[in-house]
Formats: structure tokens, C-alpha cells, sequence
């Protein structure tokens, strides 16, 4: 690692302040940054965590039935206090990386960063988030801006996330046993007013919404509605765990068996 | 450079650390506690999992300014106060849960934090809370039957391999 300050304010104000300053990053649980600073990919001159900022944590519901979670809450937290009101994230949350990951990792490093094979970016995403900032709301819709790319202007942290409650979801992660990433993941969400399909793991673009699932699904929601349905090939991340086409498949099997579980 | 304070294994400690210094680098160095152990360095492989306010987490992948003012605990502090090994220790020891020992430290913390939370695992539940433990003499069948009996449960319930 190059070298480099680091900074623990322990209110948003403070952190706001601290990333004002030159070359500044935020730092949430570390658990990819940390990684690519060994690997000299990225080299802030200051680092501000925001694991000491009270404001920042936990998990509640707001007036309007939203379960809202603050940016620092670490997947573990919201794999156990989530669980009653939103099942699908609270499991989305539990089966992030391995139980120590899951102990510092949270979910306002995991949007900021947008890894194209992370999860929580298709819950978001799939439940039509809303993402709070020091400064503005941005719609998961307007938030994710292609591989590793969001909306966040410098400087800007998440502050909290606001999950409208479906009547019913599923996330289906077909995991990369090694990364412990989604190699491809669906996040199916019901709600009154049609049902949202975000998928990660499997677009060069990062996470993205399966409209034509969503119509199919939205007029009848079952596995079948989308068993004649696919998607092209053609911008799907290839690697030597998966052809484009094998993820191309994938998004199809995984959204079946995501309405059939939700 | 900053200082910091923490309270590692019961004793209060301090050091200087610049930012960049991980948690496993000021545990090993300054402190000698070579215990904890680095395997993958990538926060893949768990040898290095110590306690942080009762949870585990990865000391290469968490810097020692963050631990500034927590609890911390190492395998250093897993022994019973007389010295004698501790119920999960004498479990790796009587079921053969480790082969070459490198992953050892990491694995009793980790089974250590599962049993904390929850103090009757299944096979099932052990074998996915270790997850993040990497074992490379595949020792992972003892090191599950040690966890089953250090959490007082019949460890020759799981067939024998």
C-alpha cells in the first residue's frame, strides 16, 4: 500500500469536512477497498472511515413503511435486524462474502463501489431504492452508472438507504466459490404496482433491470411467465468462470427459480 | 503517524501506526503476538480472524487505526486463565482438528465467534459459518467434529471420513 492519512470523525458533519481535503476517499467496512489499496489500484492521500459515525448506523422503518438502513451498518446487522420486515435483503445481506466479511463490510461501501458481481446493488435496484446522500436523494434508478460508476459526485457520502417493502421477493445468488461474488445474481421484488428484476454478476454495464421479465412477471407471476424469455449475450462479462452465454442462460434459470421462492 | 489505545486480550495496550498499518501488521509487530497468522493476506483464507468487540473480522483486511479504543482478542487470549487450554482448544487437540496448524488460530477464533451466537450449531450451520476458513490439508471434517463437541454436542453424530 501507498501511504496515506487516515481519519475517524465520529459525526457526518466532521466526515463531510475530512473529505473536503485533497485526494480524500471514504473508507466503510474496507473489505474491497482495503484489498485494492494492497494491490496499489487506488491511492488516496487520506482516508475518512465512517465506522464511527453513530448517525450513520443501523436499521429502521420510516412513516411510509420503508425499511431504512443507514450507509455504515455492516451486512451482518442488517442480515439479523432486517429479517422482520424485509426477508429477502436481510438473507441477500447474510449471504454476502463470510461471516467475518460480514462483520465489517457495509452497505454503503458496497453501492458507492458498484462491483459488477456485488449483491446488494440488485436489491437496491430490484426494490426501486431511494439512495440519501450529505446533500440530495438519488433513485437507484439514476444511481448505477456502469462498472464501479454511480451517480456520487466527489466528495458526496451515502448516508442512508430507504427499501420500499415488496409483497413479495427473492434474491438468487449462483455464487463464485472462490470470490464468494455473485457470478450471477437476480433480485426479483413484487410490489402492488408491477415487479422489479435487477441482476448483477452478469452485464459488462454492472447491474441492470430485466424489463421484459419485469412485464411478463408483472401480468403474471409465475416461473413459466418467463421460461420462453431471454436475454442477449452480447454485453455479458466473460471470464474463466463463465462464457457470456452461460450468464446469459443463468439470468433466466436464477429469475425462475427467484419467483418461484419468493 | 497516530497512536493508538486498545485493550488486546485483557492487557491495555498503545503504538504509534501510520494509516496504512493493518490490525494483523500491529498485532504481530509491535505487539508479538504471532499467534494470529497471515495466509492469504486478501481476507479469502481467515488464519487471521480475531475478535473486534466480541465479532470476528479479518485483521489483514482492517486497519489498526480502526481498532483504536476496541476490544480486541487473539489466540493468545483463548487459554483458560491457569493456562490449561480452553474447551475449544482441547477439542481441535482431541478430534485431530488441524494437520499442519497454520489455519488453526483463525479457525478456533472464528468457531469461537459461532458459539458465542449460537452455542448448539448444526453440522450444517458450522460448516457454513467457516466459510472464510480455508483449511489446505482438508482437515475441515476434524476441525467441524471438534466444533460439535466443544459445543457439547455428540461429534460422531457426523459420519466418520
Amino acid at each position: 500500500m501507498y501511504a496515506f492519512e487516515i481519519d475517524r470523525p465520529t459525526t457526518l458533519a466532521a466526515a463531510v469536512e475530512a473529505m473536503g481535503a485533497e485526494e480524500a476517499q471514504a473508507l466503510g467496512g474496507g473489505q474491497t477497498l482495503i484489498p485494492t489499496l494492497k494491490q496499489r489500484l487506488a491511492s488516496p492521500a487520506r482516508l475518512v472511515s465512517l465506522a464511527g459515525i453513530a448517525e450513520l448506523q443501523g436499521v429502521c422503518k420510516d412513516d411510509a413503511g420503508r425499511v431504512c438502513i443507514g450507509s455504515a451498518t455492516t451486512h451482518a446487522t442488517v442480515a439479523k435486524e432486517a429479517a422482520g420486515d424485509y426477508p429477502a435483503l436481510a438473507a441477500l445481506a447474510g449471504g454476502i462474502g463470510d461471516p467475518a466479511v460480514r462483520n465489517r463490510g457495509t452497505i454503503g461501501g458496497s453501492l458507492a463501489n458498484n462491483d459488477p458481481a456485488a449483491c446488494y446493488p440488485s436489491a437496491a435496484l430490484a426494490s426501486g431504492a431511494t439512495i440519501v446522500t450529505n446533500t440530495r436523494e438519488i433513485a437507484a434508478d439514476d444511481f448505477f452508472d456502469g462498472m464501479f460508476t454511480t451517480a456520487l459526485e466527489e466528495g458526496e457520502i451515502i448516508t442512508e438507504v430507504k427499501f420500499p417493502v415488496p409483497e413479495k421477493a427473492n434474491y438468487q445468488k449462483f455464487e463464485q466459490p472462490a470470490s464468494r461474488f455473485a457470478l450471477t445474481g437476480v433480485f426479483v421484488a413484487k410490489y402492488a404496482d408491477g415487479v422489479r428484476v435487477a441482476v448483477t454478476g452478469a452485464s459488462e454495464d454492472g447491474v441492470f433491470r430485466w424489463t421484459e421479465a419485469e412485464e411478463a412477471l408483472s401480468a403474471n407471476f409465475s416461473p413459466d411467465a418467463v421460461a420462453g424469455l431471454s436475454v442477449s449475450a452480447d454485453d455479458m462479462i466473460a471470464d474463466l468462470h463463465g462464457t457470456k452465454e452461460y450468464r446469459a442462460h443463468l439470468v433466466n434459470v436464477l429469475t425462475r427459480r427467484a419467483v418461484a421462492a419468493a | 503517524m497516530t497512536t493508538v489505545n486498545m485493550t488486546v486480550n485483557g492487557k491495555a495496550v498503545s503504538g504509534d501506526v501510520e494509516g496504512r498499518t493493518l490490525l494483523v501488521e500491529f498485532l504481530r509487530g509491535p505487539l508479538g503476538l504471532t499467534g494470529t497468522h497471515v495466509g492469504c493476506d486478501t481476507s479469502q483464507c481467515g488464519a487471521c480472524v480475531v475478535h473486534v468487540n466480541g465479532e470476528a473480522v479479518k485483521s489483514c483486511t482492517m486497519f489498526a487505526a480502526e481498532a483504536d479504543g476496541a476490544e480486541v482478542a487473539t489466540i493468545e487470549g483463548m487459554a483458560n486463565a491457569d493456562g490449561s487450554l480452553s474447551t475449544i482448544q482441547q477439542a481441535f487437540q482431541d478430534h485431530h482438528g488441524l494437520q499442519c496448524g497454520f489455519c488453526t488460530p483463525g479457525m478456533v477464533m472464528s468457531a469461537a465467534a459461532l458459539l458465542k451466537d449460537n452455542p448448539k450449531p448444526s453440522e450444517a450451520e458450522i460448516r457454513a459459518y467457516l466459510e472464510g476458513n480455508i483449511c489446505r490439508c482438508t482437515g475441515y471434517h476434524n476441525i467441524v467434529k471438534a466444533i460439535l463437541a466443544a459445543s457439547g454436542q455428540d461429534a460422531d453424530a457426523i459420519a466418520a471420513e
